[in-house]
């Protein structure tokens, strides 16, 4: 029940938004969607309290016949591994309500509705156990999006949104052929029945690629990254917080869901490709990111090479590297999140992205500061914060599987901090550069909580990332178990 | 075998009657809005459709001496027909009065076409399903011409008229082949003859393709597609609905008739064409509608795209020789071509219901910020538009894995590397379909008017939106119809 709560009370509320907001009363449009997201937080909360951490099974399990032609159900529950996927996206989603608050100001409850539905849709990709019903969460949370950043979006706002539909799409339907592919093959839709089935070689390498297609490019990894800075650049504030902390890691997660346990003699056979691609993100858009101008570019491609590291992780076949891509998962949820809002609140006050129309914001803006520069220090891996944990832990399990992979990973630390520290110094740092940011006020109490939320968050997941590791382990070690066997008979 | 079975075909009888009734009716009307011949109409084809539905349980029975045979998928299609036409009729008068166009023919004419639609799929006989065709596209034709004073509409209408009869001829031509070959009319026979074995092959699989490219034809699919485009952009809307809603059901029906009733023994050859038809079809379809910029003319070559799959669906059914694949197949290409009449309808309706005197509201520009016009009924369109690109939840996303998971199932590599294109392509059209949703969502509206239609317009366009996307939560009851309603088609 409890996850069927966390999916659909957020759509049913942003449901009502829909229907019965008007711009008259957005002040009352604004609260309820702020008790809504608070709700939708709470009832994902026993599922942190309640869950087992001894035992890699499926928690919180629920199953129902839903389409019985095809022997399709509703069939939910969450592991070690999706469990703290379901609070972020809660808790991301509270984040994202409190940071239009004042922003948007025309079709408030449209906006915020958008936002609810989505919320409920993402929780719904990570506690889905039927594959059908995985791919329909999945699917469906590029509609709201795609309004999104077509709406209330930027000038190339309609390009992005069609850039971010066709390409997501055109992953997914491989993907969509892959699942009746199993499906035929095992007669049910069932995630876990299909980690049993056995496969040959050469099927497993085609529905690695086809679930390859779909996750490579929601995640997004090189060379099929391009749609991800477009998205991010025209996206509302709000719309690239969700983007970059939940988004993104619906396709990781389908990468530990689906292909590695469904085809694990594929995955280890082109977990080179996988390897290389992620080294590339890593090293080659590290640099991309140093040279861009816009910040909400900037921090797209420092996302697709913190992603790099994710599936980097997952690839290399010990604990330590897939526990320290999925920490890093979250991390990332948190930190990217952070330097979209940072972002956003400059471009609430100036109507500019460009660094170069920023320099010495401290001066003006001291409290802000402060933030932005503890989430930029998190961005490049500093020690204590969230974006160290996982970082490290994927290069210890890099060095582990190969020095040299471990090496270069590494290299990735360096062009982070490059990367960051030097916007942080162009932009914060500095004489006052311009009128615009003399005129700056610092931030309000709501930016202010906002932000100090989600600091708390960074600096306790990077002091102690214990709740988060322990929850995962039974579940990371099962399926490295289960990855390690193989399938073809 | 020779007896009448009256019991059996009451529901066409009485269409026949009605029919007549509302033609005499409407003489003594001289209300200029219709008012007692539309409500008469709309009573009469919502008695049809319950009679089809309650009869829907019945067991299969032969009537009217061997001609007709009425079982679950007669009845099914017939029924859902019937409510495509109770639609297209809300949708259309608020149109129609406006153009002149509201006469008692309107009524009498489509009723008669739906009257053909039930003969046809209940058609035991070849001869039953070429008087059905004809009396539904004279009908059809006829209704095309009804805005005689407008030369566009005549035009399309003088096109959608040859090229019909030449399909008829087609159809006829190859029929009389079949004749030739197997010595019987009646398809029951035919198929034990064909089973047989006897015929002589050459003048069958001749028969096969003229039969085929008749069919072709009718669903509209490439490469006999070149009346749609002009037919659905030229006629008045309301008139291309009447052509794009239930005919493509019974198109549908006959298709199933002929091929799988009749001549399963030869699926191996129709097959082949069917595919071929089904590839062009989406190749076609989708790569000519992103550079339309006349909504009506890019949902009629969606339309041959969506065909595509419906016939990618019937193609599925024999694979190796074995027809164990066929109920499965079959029944997800009626799924598709179910839930697409019901978008269809949606689609179109609101083209008519965003028209007004003097204005026809066909280019996609004229969609232009409606979602600040009426939001409603933009994100109603946006549903119609998410459906037809086949996103869940929508109805036409069942549809798509339907007739995907038909392919897949069959195991054969053809079929999923077909499955592959096939996805693919569609990806082509979720381009022209976003740009819809995109003018209604992200361009700013060029004028301010807003939807102006009646309120029961107003509330069955709601309905019919909403079905879209309850078929696309809870698809289980129509899936599970269709397929129960096809299980008597394959058990022979």
């Amino acid at each position: 029940m409890l996850l069927s709560l966390a999916i659909w009370l957020p759509v049913v509320f942003g449901g009502l938004l829909l229907v019965m907001g008007r711009d008259e009363n957005a002040g009352a449009v604004r609260w309820l969607a702020l008790v809504a997201a608070l709700i939708s937080f709470l009832v994902t909360l026993p599922v942190i309290t309640g869950f087992n951490d001894a035992t890699a099974a499926m928690q919180f399990v629920e199953k129902a016949n839903w389409i019985e032609r095809f022997n399709i159900h509703y069939h939910l529950g969450v592991d070690g591994i999706s469990m703290w996927f379901v609070p972020l996206t809660a808790f991301i989603t509270i984040i994202v309500v409190l940071s239009a608050w004042e922003v948007i100001e025309t079709r408030v409850h449209q906006y915020y509705g958008a936002f609810l539905i989505l919320s409920g849709l993402m929780v719904g990709v990570f506690s889905a156990l039927d594959g059908m019903l995985f791919y329909v969460f999945f699917e469906a949370t590029l509609i709201p999006m795609y309004i999104i950043i077509g709406v209330w979006g930027g000038p190339r706002r309609v390009y992005a949104a069609f850039k971010f539909f066709l390409y997501t799409l055109a992953g997914s339907l491989l993907m969509l052929i892959a699942l009746l592919y199993l499906y035929n093959k095992s007669g049910s839709f069932d995630i876990l029945t299909w980690h049993q089935l056995p496969i040959p070689l050469s099927a497993q390498t085609l529905l690695f690629f086809a679930f390859f297609a779909a996750f490579a490019v929601k995640v997004p990894m090189w060379p099929v990254h391009t749609w991800l800075p477009d998205a991010h650049v025209e996206a509302p504030t709000a719309g690239s917080v969700v983007l970059a902390a939940i988004m993104l890691k619906l396709g990781a997660y389908g990468f530990l869901r689906f292909s590695m346990p469904i085809a694990p003699d594929a995955a280890r056979e082109y977990a080179w490709v996988i390897v290389s691609l992620s080294l590339i993100a890593v090293i080659y858009i590290g640099l991309v990111a140093m040279v861009q101008r816009d910040m909400k570019k900037l921090v797209a491609y420092s996302s697709v090479a913190h992603m790099g590291f994710v599936t980097l992780g997952f690839f290399l076949f010990n604990e330590l590297g897939v526990s320290g891509a999925i920490v890093q998962m979250i991390a990332h949820g948190f930190v990217s999140g952070a330097m979209f809002l940072c972002i956003g609140v400059l471009y609430d006050r100036v109507h500019s992205r460009e660094i170069a129309d920023y320099g010495g914001v401290v001066n003006t803006m001291p409290k802000f500061a402060a933030f932005a520069v503890l989430f930029g220090m998190a961005n490049c891996g500093l020690p204590a914060t969230a974006g160290f944990v996982g970082e490290w832990m994927v290069i210890l399990g890099a060095v582990q599987f190969n020095f040299w992979i471990g090496l270069l990973a590494a290299t990735a630390l360096i062009f982070g901090a490059a990367y960051t520290l030097w916007m942080i110094k162009r932009v914060y740092f500095g004489a006052v550069a311009n009128d615009n940011v003399k005129a700056l006020t610092d931030i309000n109490g709501r930016e202010f909580l906002m932000l100090a939320i989600l600091a708390a968050a960074v600096l306790w997941m990077g002091v102690y990332p214990k709740p988060f590791t322990d929850v995962m382990h039974q579940s990371v070690t099962e399926l490295l178990k289960h990855v390690a066997v193989s399938k073809i008979q | 075998m020779n007896e009448m079975n009256w019991v059996a075909a009451y529901p066409e009888i009485l269409l026949l009657v009605l029919a007549c009734v509302v033609a005499l009716v409407d003489l003594f009307v001289t209300d200029p809005r219709r008012t007692p011949t539309y409500w008469l109409s709309q009573l009469s084809l919502a008695v049809v459709a319950a009679m089809h539905f309650a009869a829907m349980g019945d067991a299969p029975a032969v009537a009217m001496q061997g001609m007709m045979v009425v079982d679950p998928m007669s009845h099914l299609l017939s029924g859902v027909s019937a409510i495509a036409l109770i639609v297209t009729l809300v949708y259309a008068r608020p149109y129609a009065e406006s153009r002149d166009m509201l006469k008692g023919e309107l009524f009498t004419l489509s009723m008669l076409s739906l009257l053909g639609v039930g003969v046809m799929v209940a058609a035991n006989n070849f001869l039953m399903i070429y008087l059905g065709l004809e009396l539904m596209s004279l009908s059809l034709y006829a209704l095309t011409a009804l805005r005689r004073d407008h030369t566009v509409s005549t035009e399309a209408a003088m096109k959608y008229f040859v090229l019909g009869a030449l399909a008829s001829g087609f159809l006829l031509y190859g029929l009389s082949m079949m004749y030739g070959a197997t010595g019987s009319l009646s398809i029951p026979r035919v198929f034990e003859v064909v089973a047989a074995g006897t015929p002589n092959k050459a003048v069958l699989i001749l028969g096969v393709v003229f039969v085929v490219a008749g069919l072709g034809f009718k669903l509209g699919a490439a490469p006999f597609h070149m009346w749609v485009p002009d037919v659905y952009q030229g006629a008045p809307t309301a008139a291309t609905l009447l052509i794009g809603g239930a005919p493509k059901l019974a198109a549908f029906g006959i298709t199933l008739r002929l091929l799988v009733d009749g001549m399963l023994g030869l699926a191996n050859d129709w097959q082949q064409m069917l595919l071929v038809m089904a590839v062009a079809s989406l190749v076609v379809g989708n790569l000519a509608a992103i550079a339309q910029t006349n909504l009506k003319r890019m949902l009629a070559y969606s339309t041959i795209a969506q065909m595509g799959f419906v016939v990618l669906g019937l193609a599925s059914g024999v694979v190796n020789g074995s027809s164990d694949f066929a109920l499965n197949a079959y029944s997800s290409a009626m799924f598709y071509a179910i839930t697409y009449v019901l978008t269809t309808l949606g689609s179109f309706g609101l083209v008519m219901l965003l028209s007004r005197q003097g204005f026809e509201s066909e280019q996609i520009s004229d969609l232009a910020g409606l979602y600040k016009r009426s939001p409603w009924y933009a994100l109603v369109m946006a549903i119609y538009m998410f459906s037809l690109t086949g996103i869940p939840p929508t109805a036409g996303f069942y549809g798509k894995l339907a007739v995907l998971q038909a392919m897949v199932t069959t195991g054969s590599e053809l079929y999923i590397t077909l499955a592959v294109v096939a996805v693919m392509l569609s990806l082509i059209g979720a381009f022209y379909y976003l740009r819809v949703v995109k003018v209604m969502f992200f361009d700013e509206p060029t004028d301010r008017a807003g939807l102006t239609a009646p309120g029961d317009a107003r509330l069955v366009m709601s309905l019919n939106g909403l079905a879209v996307l309850v078929l696309g939560i809870v698809p289980g009851g129509l899936l599970t119809l269709c397929s129960q309603a096809l299980t008597r088609a394959l058990t022979h």
